[in-house]
């Protein structure tokens, strides 16, 4: 299975890298752009076959290590 | 005094940390990221500045992994003191030692000059030396320096009068630096045995270089 893993900074926490790349945008005149948020995506191969077991190793990842729940959310999608 | 310096792969201030405290008259050791425990009869463990795995993934992330690190934490929570500075104040909130988290400067760039900071307390073991509301002038070099906490977590911090210093112009109003809550510098935590600071205290001992107001900082370890 593989684990795709987004980590974003949590609303309310303020996005400094999101902010100058809306600036950007709206200076190109891209219209009706409200908000951008830019995080990361992480993509981990598993040797696990069950989908239950494969989303709560990657939740302990998450936890553990690849996010900071202190500023940052994350989502995880397995295919 | 015996001094723990730390040492990752990617630390860069080990040894002007190493200079500063022998300067001051201790005795230091370079501990390598490896070791599972730390020398014996320490005083004092200070995680440096400096860049350890790259920054890779978030700053100090995968630095407080490091074997030495569960040594630290124990050495912690035994009351023993910690000094992080730089990226090492990035590593201990990473490892859970110091409330918040470190993120990229607001405006998104690395900030590297002399900055003014204000003293808010100095009832703990590292600022003693100083006085309150005093301004010290410390260099300041990173990026990802923009501490945050959210707003339950920030009343604890002034409750308990743990934020250490903030960032301030030279008449020591509180000035944006790099996006910090309420321009906080550095913090410790609850029991007042871990600090954690972004500017550099050991870069400045020699007032031929700028500033010697490091100095009465880090001698506040002397007991």
């Amino acid at each position: 299975m593989t684990a795709i893993i987004n980590v974003f900074l949590k609303e309310g926490v303020l996005d400094p890298q999101g902010k100058a790349a809306h600036h950007a945008l709206d200076s190109l005149g891209f219209d009706g752009v409200s908000d951008v948020r830019i995080g990361k995506q992480i993509i981990i191969n598993l040797d696990i076959e069950d989908k239950n077991e494969a989303k709560a190793q990657a939740k302990e990842m998450c936890e553990t290590l690849l996010a900071n729940t202190v500023i940052e959310d994350y989502t995880i999608e397995i295919a | 005094m015996k001094v723990a310096v730390l040492r990752f792969p990617g630390t860069n201030c080990e040894f002007d940390t190493q200079y500063a405290f022998e300067k001051l008259g201790h005795s230091t050791e370079i501990v390598w990221h490896e070791e599972v425990t730390l020398p014996k009869e320490i005083d004092l463990v200070v995680v440096p500045g400096g860049f350890s795995y790259g920054d890779y993934l978030r700053s100090g992330s995968i630095a407080r992994f490091s074997p030495v690190m569960k040594a630290v934490i124990r050495f912690a929570n035994e009351g023993g003191k910690v000094l992080g500075i730089c990226n090492g104040f990035q590593i201990l909130t990473e490892a859970g030692l110091l409330p918040g988290a470190l993120k990229r400067n607001n405006n998104l760039h690395f900030i590297s000059k002399h900055q003014t900071l204000c003293v808010v307390n100095n009832d703990n073991a590292f600022l003693n030396k100083c006085t309150q509301g005093e301004i010290l002038n410390i260099p300041i070099a990173h990026a990802d320096g923009n501490y945050y906490i959210d707003e339950s977590g920030f009343k604890a911090l002034e409750e308990n009068n743990q934020i250490l210093l903030r960032y301030c112009d030279a008449k020591g109003k509180p000035m944006v630096v790099n996006g910090s809550v309420t321009s906080i510098a550095g913090v410790c935590n609850a029991s007042k045995n871990v600090f954690g600071l972004m500017p550099h205290p050991e870069r400045a001992l020699e007032a031929i270089l700028g500033s010697e107001d490091g100095i009465r900082m880090l001698q506040g370890f002397e007991v």
